[in-house]
């Protein structure tokens, strides 16, 4: 796994067309760390990710990955540069078989690597690895978020951002997919923003919490310092 | 019996010349969702490209070699220079633009090489082949015409199925953001499909010109034929492209066959029209699932 990163969003404003959506959003994920965003539909956070994969471009701000500017880069720059989005609702390629999604993560490594990094993935998921080859759109939805975790991995990433991962989950596999988000962050030191609505799990497992409202933050502090604010928490999270 | 194989036979051959023009257009509106109207007039311009050089030359296979470059060449920056500005824009804006691409690559054809018809060589005997004393109506000509075509296919099937960039090529047309957030070049991405439906037209031309001549409207009908494979086997699936190439052809040779040349086209547009009807998603195209 490559080395972590440090990744920080400095004063980046964002919005779509005449609509601003994040307006002046600093925001730091130290190496190694689970930063989780949260806040309530339409605070902005999916389109901050939107804007550090470079799929939006900010009117105003940088983002820095470990003295590197990457605000304005193409979304295939950002992610050779080592920043790996899980989008909201998976983005499982369903026409494509389980090993081959994993295959296509697997190109932004040197060929020498891309053997070793697909065995270990399978050891790692290894429900995937009973489904290699079916179409990724046979996948149950919890099998499809491991699939995209797995994948984003296999572009060997400094950085993970995961937009909503227990999106439409069962309880049960809410719990697989945090524990395993967890669990990266532990083994492989990673360095992780966690975009939730279900801000009292992604707490949970996160070292800083932000909380966006209406575009802008609110509030940042260790995550458990959060989780134990009750005013806060019923304002902004809704618990 | 003998006319019947005959007619099977030519059916095959033109079948699969209509099949490389709908593999064409498949691999650019799966990639770009792009329906390429100039597609049969940048097979006319490639084979006009391989003419004069077959009249510089003497050589046909240097011609056809030339054909092919120019085909990758045209289709690669016809989507650099032109369909990429309307990419993500209303789709009105792509048909007019590719119908705009036909009129003036027509129109430069016209200017450069003129409007008379050509004849075109062939690399082989246009005599009919037999066995003993029976015609088989089909001559060296037409095995070639089948052999190139089935082995383009199996060449860019293997590609698409066992290589990197196949790969590539598959996520950037099933999904274009996620292939771009996994580092996937999307741009050359879709220069390359474009540039590939461009060897696979002038392939097209190349197999085609000598039965029609060449002018520069003469890839006109073959594009509308080619077009009406693609819609017969389903606009999603390249081995459809190839299915409904061949069973257009051979009802056309059928109904020209049996019942005269005059309704050969007037079955084109029933075959195209019952499609529409019945199955307007394709015989080989999945339906769009709905969320109920």
């Amino acid at each position: 796994m490559s080395s972590p990163a440090t990744l920080e969003v400095r004063e980046v404003s964002a919005g779509y067309g005449a609509v601003p959506v994040l307006r002046g959003v600093t925001i730091t994920a130290q190496a190694g760390t689970i930063t989780a965003v949260l806040g309530a539909n339409g605070a902005g956070k999916t389109t901050l990710l939107r804007v550090i994969d470079g799929s939006l471009k900010p009117s105003q701000g940088q983002i820095w990955l470990d003295g590197a500017n990457l605000a304005g880069r193409r979304p295939e720059d950002v992610s050779r540069a080592g920043v790996a989005h899980v989008p909201e609702g998976q983005g499982v390629i369903t026409e494509l078989t389980v090993a081959e999604n994993l295959q296509l993560g697997l190109l932004l490594r040197p060929r020498s690597e891309r053997a070793a990094a697909l065995a270990d993935i399978y050891n790692r998921f290894s429900v995937l690895a009973d489904r290699r080859f079916k179409a990724a759109g046979t996948l149950s939805g919890g099998e499809r978020q491991m699939l995209v975790i797995a994948r984003a991995l296999a572009t060997n990433p400094r950085v993970l951002l995961l937009d909503e991962p227990s999106l439409g989950l069962a309880p049960k596999i809410v719990l697989d997919v945090l524990d395993l988000i967890g669990r990266l962050k532990a083994e492989t030191g990673l360095t992780i923003i966690l975009v939730e609505q279900n801000a009292r799990s992604a707490l949970a497992i996160a070292d800083l919490g932000v909380v966006l409202n209406l575009g802008g933050v609110v509030a940042t502090a260790p995550a458990g310092q959060l989780a134990a604010d009750e005013a806060l928490r019923r304002h902004y999270l809704g618990f | 019996m003998v006319e019947f194989l005959e007619f099977t036979l030519q059916g095959i051959s033109a079948g699969l010349i209509y099949a490389a023009i709908a593999l064409s257009l498949v691999l650019i509106w799966r990639g770009t969702r792009v329906l390429n109207y100039s597609q049969g007039a940048m097979a006319m311009l490639t084979s006009f490209v391989a003419l004069e050089i077959e009249y510089r030359t003497g050589n046909y296979w240097f011609a056809f070699v030339g054909a092919l470059l120019s085909g990758l060449v045209v289709g690669g920056v016809t989507e650099r220079l032109v369909t990429r500005q309307v990419t993500n824009k209303p789709p009105l804006n792509a048909v007019i633009v590719t119908i705009g691409l036909l009129i003036g690559i027509e129109g430069l054809a016209g200017v450069l090489f003129g409007g008379n018809n050509r004849s075109f060589p062939t690399p082989f005997s246009p005599n009919g082949l037999s066995i003993g004393s029976v015609a088989l109506g089909i001559t060296r000509n037409d095995i070639f015409i089948a052999v190139a075509v089935l082995i383009a296919a199996g060449l860019l099937a293997v590609v698409f199925q066992y290589t990197s960039i196949g790969l590539q090529l598959r996520a950037t047309a099933f999904n274009t953001p996620v292939a771009r957030l996994l580092g996937v070049r999307v741009g050359g991405m879709l220069t390359l499909g474009w540039a590939l439906a461009g060897l696979l037209g002038a392939l097209a031309g190349m197999l085609v010109s000598p039965s029609t001549l060449l002018s520069p409207n003469s890839m006109d009908t073959i594009f509308v034929l080619g077009f009406t494979a693609a819609v017969i086997g389903g606009l999603e699936s390249p081995g459809g492209a190839i299915v409904g190439g061949l069973i257009l052809g051979i009802v056309l040779s059928y109904a020209g066959g049996y019942l005269g040349s005059e309704v050969v086209n007037l079955f084109g547009l029933a075959a195209l029209l019952l499609v529409l009807m019945l199955r307007p998603t394709g015989l080989f195209s999945s339906a769009p699932a709905r969320r109920v």
